[in-house]
């Protein structure tokens, strides 16, 4: 994790997903886990249209499948905990190859695993196809308060810099010959929390500053149009609506 | 512990989000308080500061490490609104963009390690500054706080999951499991905390929020040797700030979670398939230890499946209303103790 860290879960494109408001795509996302998540676990081949969904949005925009999987690896300490629950599991169990498991800690290990995937996918796919930036200003159409909005742009934005200055420091520590092997070296690392904190806070009154002089008023200035025109409303809503017409079609037939 | 989705079902994921916008509406009128004009600016990047030092790895036993929080450090370092802006914000960024933490499940990690984390730190760090004076005491009571926040969100997560989890544990194991792993986590999160501040304090003591009042009054020595003592200490609005959403977010949260309670199992008994397998396979007589899975199961069941959805859109859409009200009246109170105050502040000049 370092410097351009954020920059590589975006990957430039213009395609029709690409070019969608970033509100819409938004939307998109959040409906399609609502619905995801609103699925029965023993529908499974329910969660397969999802993903064929997914796919096929992946498809539009272009996102390769390797992309997509080493971008998953977020996931991996809720796989790790998804499986230990079969073994912690109550209620009947059942015996395979050798192992003791809870049935229904199986089941609620699939729901787990099949929902969160889904989701960390449509994440994923919502950020590479659109600028943070942009995804910001959309979710300010949607009626985020600006205030929050803004402080995570300024997050955004000086992010690298203090992942830098915290990289840095662990330079000049590791070169001093140190590695944390256990609890008598956290007061290290503290410290070096300390000196990142102060960096950051004063770094913060530089930039308030710098705003100042800029006539910095309180409220940045949005220059993007991001008006919808009610079309891409449709085509963003494909998604959550192609899987809530999955979810209401097992319905009808369940 | 970032929560994905079909962690927790979509009444309780819901009925979570409608807490923590609440909380946040309340924080970013308070962080105006705590950091005026400068808002967005410094929240950014004390946001970015809890990003990076979360990332921060230590050693808590034998081989394994655990990381950060950052919800009690930042609410020491930069006043408890602000903490919960920054570490929202965090979550918030880390959902959209790093696909961590589901985005259905932001209220849920916002509400646990924004709003628990950071009040139940701010409140025993204050309950302990306030009975005992000095720098000492603020370091001491630091590890107390960060200590103690760790468990008692790992509790508050096990308490959610208690209420609307989709996997089968019983409630104890989870409690104590959850609970011992996290006081270990927990005692590192508190020495990390408590150095952290105590360095903040030897270099810029005037930057650590949670020890304003010991900020000694400002001497100005003339060249001609008159002594000038200001005594323009910046008066902390802490006390009576922190005092309202600490009793308000808790007792908010507690009716969310109650309404979540009794909604979710209607939303969520019958189509997901765990009590229905537990039916079928013939133990559901070991319903009897959590008593709520059964009667609800006995009724749907019979009847066909059909008022199970309603049911479940039926209790979301009773969720929100009254989640929303609690918003309202939250954002009523907040305006009308803002005015009193500000009236009081002009008042004072």
């Amino acid at each position: 994790m370092g410097a351009g860290h954020h920059h590589r879960l975006h990957r430039p494109g213009d395609t029709l997903v690409h070019r969608l408001p970033p509100q819409c795509k938004l939307v998109a996302v959040a409906g399609f886990a609502l619905v995801v998540v609103a699925t029965p676990r023993e529908w499974f081949w329910a969660f397969g249209l999802y993903a064929v969904l997914l796919a096929a949005v992946a498809a539009a925009a272009r996102v390769p499948a390797g992309f997509l999987l080493r971008r998953m690896v977020v996931e991996v300490p809720f796989v790790l905990f998804a499986l230990a629950i079969p073994f912690i599991g109550f209620g009947e169990r059942v015996t395979f190859m050798g192992l003791s498991l809870s049935v229904a800690g199986l089941w609620a290990a699939w729901n787990i695993l099949a929902k969160a995937t889904l989701g960390v996918v449509a994440s994923v796919l919502l950020a590479a196809t659109t600028e943070p930036r942009l995804i910001l200003l959309g979710a300010q159409r949607l009626r985020l308060p600006p205030m929050l909005v803004q402080i995570a742009m300024f997050m955004l934005r000086y992010l690298d810099v203090i992942l830098g200055e915290m990289r840095r420091m662990r330079v000049a520590r590791e070169s001093r010959g140190f590695v944390a092997r256990d609890v008598r070296h956290i007061p290290v690392i503290a410290r070096s929390a300390g000196a990142l904190f102060i960096r950051s806070y004063e770094r913060g009154e530089r930039v308030h500053l710098a705003m100042l002089s800029r006539g910095y008023t309180g409220s940045m200035p949005v220059i993007q149009d991001l008006s919808v025109a009610s079309r891409q409303w449709l085509v963003a809503g494909m998604l959550p609506g192609a899987a809530l017409a999955v979810l209401l079609g097992s319905w009808g037939i369940a | 512990m970032h929560v994905p989705d079909g962690f927790f079902n979509a009444a309780v994921s819901l009925s979570a989000g409608v807490v923590a916008a609440a909380g946040v509406a309340v924080c970013l009128r308070g962080a105006r308080r705590e950091l005026d004009d400068r808002t967005a600016p410094m929240a950014g990047l004390v946001a970015a500061f809890v990003f990076a030092v979360q990332m921060l790895n230590f050693p808590v036993a034998a081989g394994t490490s655990g990381h950060l929080l950052g919800g009690a450090l930042a609410a020491i370092l930069v006043g408890p609104y602000t903490a919960v802006l920054c570490v929202a914000v965090v979550l918030l960024v880390q959902g959209f963009f790093f696909a961590d933490g589901g985005l259905t499940a932001l209220g849920v990690n916002i509400t646990l390690m924004g709003v628990v984390a950071v009040l139940v730190g701010w409140g025993v760090f204050r309950l302990i500054t306030r009975s005992v004076r000095g720098r000492g005491a603020v370091v001491a009571a630091s590890f107390v706080a960060a200590l103690v926040s760790v468990p008692a969100t790992a509790l508050a997560f096990t308490l959610l999951f208690w209420i609307g989890g989709t996997a089968p544990i019983e409630i104890g194991t989870v409690a104590a499991a959850m609970g011992g792993v996290h006081l270990l986590i927990g005692i590192g999160e508190g020495l990390i905390t408590a150095v952290t501040v105590s360095t903040v304090l030897a270099i810029r003591p005037d930057l650590v929020y949670g020890a304003r009042e010991l900020a000694a009054p400002l001497v100005l020595r003339g060249a001609s040797g008159d002594v000038t003592v200001t005594s323009e200490s910046p008066a902390p609005p802490a006390p009576v700030a922190a005092r309202r959403p600490g009793w308000f977010l808790p007792a908010g949260i507690a009716v969310a979670a109650l309404l979540a309670g009794v909604v979710s199992f209607y939303a969520s008994s019958s189509p997901d398939g765990l009590e229905r397998v537990a039916e079928d396979k013939g133990f559901s007589g070991q319903a009897a230890d959590h008593s709520l899975g059964e009667q609800p199961l006995a009724d749907y069941g019979d009847v066909g499946g059909i008022p199970v959805g309603v049911a479940g859109l039926i209790g979301v859409g009773v969720t929100l209303a009254v989640g929303g009200g609690l918003f309202f009246t939250v954002r009523r109170r907040d305006e009308g103790s803002g005015r009193g105050e500000d009236s009081d502040r002009k008042a004072s000049v």
